[in-house]
């Protein structure tokens, strides 16, 4: 019995492993953090600092390497874009920007393209994701390995045969060119039906049933009971397919083949770039590189959550 | 080796156990292939073809009449039994695969085994005096119309054998006092036969734009097509394997050597950037996200805001404007950094093998990281929180949890995420050809720059922007060669998926995570 006589009572503190009570441990905490936001700091400034440096550039009256931040502010860059009767000293001589470089043709064109096809890419992505998702026929699983081997060749391999097929059904000069375009893109939808079929395996089956008792056959169930409940992955789709030609440059450069109305702004700005291989373009294409990227980044601000939850269920459904 | 003796070994050997195994698995994977799954796919083919023919002549000995001459007429069967829809659509199918097979079809098929006999002729007009010139045969066309003419003969076999089987059912039916309207046949294309329409579109598309396409490039791999014989003026023609010969620098000549050596280095440095860019763009994306997300740090939306702001800029402009920004001569990169005395010379960013291979994974990662830890961050805040409370308890150290809990849990969820980037990797156009443009150009062991054709490969080409330049920037342009690099890419992506997605399954078969 002598024994349990140096024994203390038990308190929860003991028992209850808790951070807060050790001052040693709250002092670690704190200057972990300290360095993590210092760490985040620097990160974010590694990430931001460059467009920052592009958005002053693009307000710039001449490039040099030595100038962080223009002296001379002016907006002409932005007038060179758009403005057909301004003239401006460019590569040391007069000249009409956009008439060599018709950037407002080529964002309308970006535009166009773009707008079209996330309208129809979505539709026919969800289409084909529905029907691999809910519908059971026979060749379901062999077209779903069909497309995985499809998707491993390289897509830019049949390219060229695909621009001589245009060009067969005069589909790859001028306004039709564009249209050309548009079905390159909107041809590989049913490739891209992966993320969507994983969204519609989450929707519970019941719900299909519960209307087909209803009386509604599969078309209504799929325009009333399931796209009421996709929003997240029909955003989602709409925005992949938005900026997908918008930044795409492969297929645009092969389609316009050399013909400056039918470029895009990523085929025209590169041209730009390489061809005025000195300094005089760079402003230029900083205030060309601000106006394309305004609007993807209105867009991001906006449906941020749903590109959050598309990237994250894309990735974890592979 | 049993599980308790795996447990057993220590972290080296533990490590050096599973890097074994995995590359004594790889021949047996193969040999299983070959041996039952290759063997396995063949019988069944024969099995089903054997099916289809029985059932033909089924067919025809169960048929009357009018299924009989279904065999010639298609759609007869089903017009008579008053299926009028089909019948009338089977039967114009027929006429127009007819059609087609007569004025182009069968002409292209006799043709393709020369691409045709005369590309163009010429006479002298009587009247004018010129010399006028005619051409008759354009290799491109007769190749195309062949491949739509085999495709269409395969769609005409399987609609012929289907039409065969609707009649006899239809037949059936009469004797029993049934029949199928042709509002059934409508109304089920909204119930079961719903795939149709929603696949219909989408399958033309894939098709026209992908499969034709496909199917071309994969035959001109065997052909001499190249800017040298532009259709229509000069037909091409077969030449076997020798672009595969001329890869793998088989082929003779004084060049060939070096063509081999060149594509070997673009095939080492496609597989290097693969690797690097993707496990780079995970580790770091990961452990970004999981600094935002650590517990006790404050503005977490603030900082996700700001990384998603960067993805939002299209890529290329960030990478044409990296580009400009890391150029050797008027960069401010390389002015910032003498501006601070870091350098004495200007860096060759971009025109420096080693240097410009570092610079474009680094760039890769500036571009890269912000989508991973947007991604990554979305699955750490899944991970159950009272695997952590345990480990705390048992003393973790915060690395060792990393290694146990958060590294497993991400590999387990985000595998076959992993497999599908280093995929796109393998075919990353874009960062490549806006960024370094796959410069700085070949040079050879003395360090001269090689002077034989090579279609313009740069130290820094992946294989997908060769054949890129290969088919469009060159003046000689070679769609052979170019579509050789193609199917080897396929074989390359095919191998690493067949080996990763096997590999996977086996993971999965042991049991889910926890």
């Amino acid at each position: 019995m002598k024994r349990f006589k140096y024994l203390k009572p038990i308190k929860s503190k003991d028992l209850f492993y808790n951070e807060k009570n050790s001052r040693g441990m709250r002092f670690k905490q704190k200057s972990t953090n300290v360095l993590v936001y210092i760490v985040l700091t620097i990160i974010s400034l590694i990430w931001v600092l460059p467009f920052v440096y592009l958005i002053l550039q693009s307000f710039a009256k001449s490039y040099s390497p030595q100038v962080l931040i223009p002296k001379e502010w002016t907006l002409d860059n932005y007038r060179a874009l758009f403005d057909t009767n301004f003239k401006m000293m460019f590569n040391n001589k007069e000249m009409v920007f956009a008439e060599v470089y018709p950037f407002g043709r080529w964002l309308l064109n970006t535009v166009l393209i773009a707008l079209v096809v996330s309208v129809l890419q979505t539709v026919l992505t969800l289409m084909s994701a529905y029907a691999f998702s809910r519908l059971n026929f026979g060749f379901r699983k062999k077209y779903m390995k069909l497309i995985l081997i499809i998707g491993m060749f390289p897509g830019f391999l049949g390219m060229i045969i695909t621009f001589y097929i245009l060009k067969q059904v005069n589909l790859s000069t001028g306004v039709p060119g564009l249209f050309g375009l548009v079905l390159v893109y909107i041809s590989g939808s049913v490739m891209n039906y992966y993320v969507s079929k994983g969204f519609f395996d989450t929707i519970s089956k019941s719900l299909d049933e519960a209307a087909m008792i209803d009386g509604a056959n599969k078309n209504t169930i799929f325009w009333r009971v399931i796209m009421p409940l996709s929003k997240p992955i029909i955003v989602y789709t709409i925005l992949l397919a938005f900026t997908a030609p918008w930044g795409d440059y492969m297929f645009a450069s092969v389609i316009a083949a050399g013909d400056s109305s039918l470029f895009n702004v990523a085929v025209g700005l590169q041209q730009l770039l390489t061809k005025e291989s000195g300094v005089s373009g760079f402003p230029i294409f900083c205030a060309a590189g601000v106006i394309v990227s305004i609007p993807i980044m209105t867009l991001f601000f906006f449906l941020q959550g749903y590109y959050v939850e598309g990237v994250t269920g894309g990735a974890v459904k592979g | 080796m049993t599980t308790i003796e795996y447990l057993s070994l220590p972290l080296h050997k533990r490590l050096f156990h599973k890097f074994i195994s995995f590359f004594a698995s790889i021949p047996m994977f193969f040999a299983k292939i070959f041996t039952k799954k290759i063997p396995q796919f063949f019988v069944g083919i024969y099995k089903k073809i054997a099916q289809v023919f029985f059932n033909i002549y089924l067919f025809f000995v169960d048929g009357d009449f009018k299924t009989k001459l279904s065999f010639v007429f298609m759609g007869f069967g089903l017009f008579t039994r008053k299926s009028f829809l089909r019948g009338i659509l089977y039967f114009l199918f027929q006429a127009a695969y007819i059609y087609f097979a007569v004025t182009i079809g069968i002409s292209s098929l006799m043709k393709i085994g020369t691409f045709g006999h005369i590309a163009q002729s010429s006479y002298v007009d009587p009247i004018v005096g010129i010399e006028i010139y005619t051409y008759q045969d354009d290799s491109f066309m007769l190749l195309l119309n062949t491949i739509i003419f085999a495709i269409l003969t395969c769609v005409y076999v399987f609609l012929w054998y289907n039409q065969l089987k609707d009649s006899v059912e239809l037949q059936n039916l009469h004797r029993i006092g049934k029949t199928i309207k042709d509002k059934e046949i409508v109304k089920s294309l909204v119930g079961k036969n719903y795939h149709y329409v929603m696949l219909s579109i989408p399958t033309l598309g894939l098709i026209i734009f992908t499969i034709i396409p496909l199917i071309f490039m994969i035959l001109v791999a065997f052909t001499n097509y190249s800017s040298q014989f532009q259709q229509p003026k000069e037909l091409f023609d077969w030449v076997g394997s020798y672009n595969f010969k001329k890869l793998f620098g088989l082929a003779g000549g004084a060049a060939s050597h070096e063509f081999a050596y060149v594509f070997g280095q673009i095939l080492i440095w496609t597989l290097t950037w693969a690797v690097f860019a993707t496990f780079t763009n995970y580790f770091l994306g990961m452990i970004v996200a999981m600094l935002i997300n650590k517990k006790g740090i404050r503005l977490k939306k603030l900082w996700r805001t700001i990384l998603i702001t960067t993805i939002a800029v299209p890529q290329f402009i960030s990478l044409l404007f990296m580009s400009r920004f890391l150029s050797t001569n008027d960069g401010a990169l390389n002015q910032i950094l003498l501006d601070l005395g870091i350098i004495t010379q200007n860096i060759k960013f971009l025109e420096d093998g080693i240097i410009t291979k570092i610079t474009v994974i680094v760039v890769n990662m500036w571009i890269g990281i912000p989508y991973t830890m947007l991604m990554c961050s979305g699955i750490l805040m899944n991970i159950p929180q009272d695997l952590y409370e345990s480990a705390r308890i048992d003393g973790a150290s915060p690395f060792k949890m990393y290694a146990k809990i958060t590294l497993p849990y991400m590999l387990f969820v985000t595998g076959p995420y992993l497999i599908s980037n280093f995929v796109g990797n393998i075919n990353n156009f874009n960062v490549i050809y806006l960024l370094s443009g796959g410069n700085p150009q070949f040079t050879n062991v003395k360090g001269q720059m090689i002077q034989s054709q090579l279609f313009g490969a740069g130290q820094t080409d992946l294989l997908i922007t060769w054949l890129y330049k290969m088919c469009m920037t060159q003046v000689e342009k070679d769609y052979g060669v170019a579509s050789v690099i193609g199917i080897f890419v396929f074989v390359v992506v095919a191998t690493f998926s067949l080996i990763t997605y096997s590999r996977s399954n086996a993971v999965k078969n042991e049991g889910d995570f926890q």
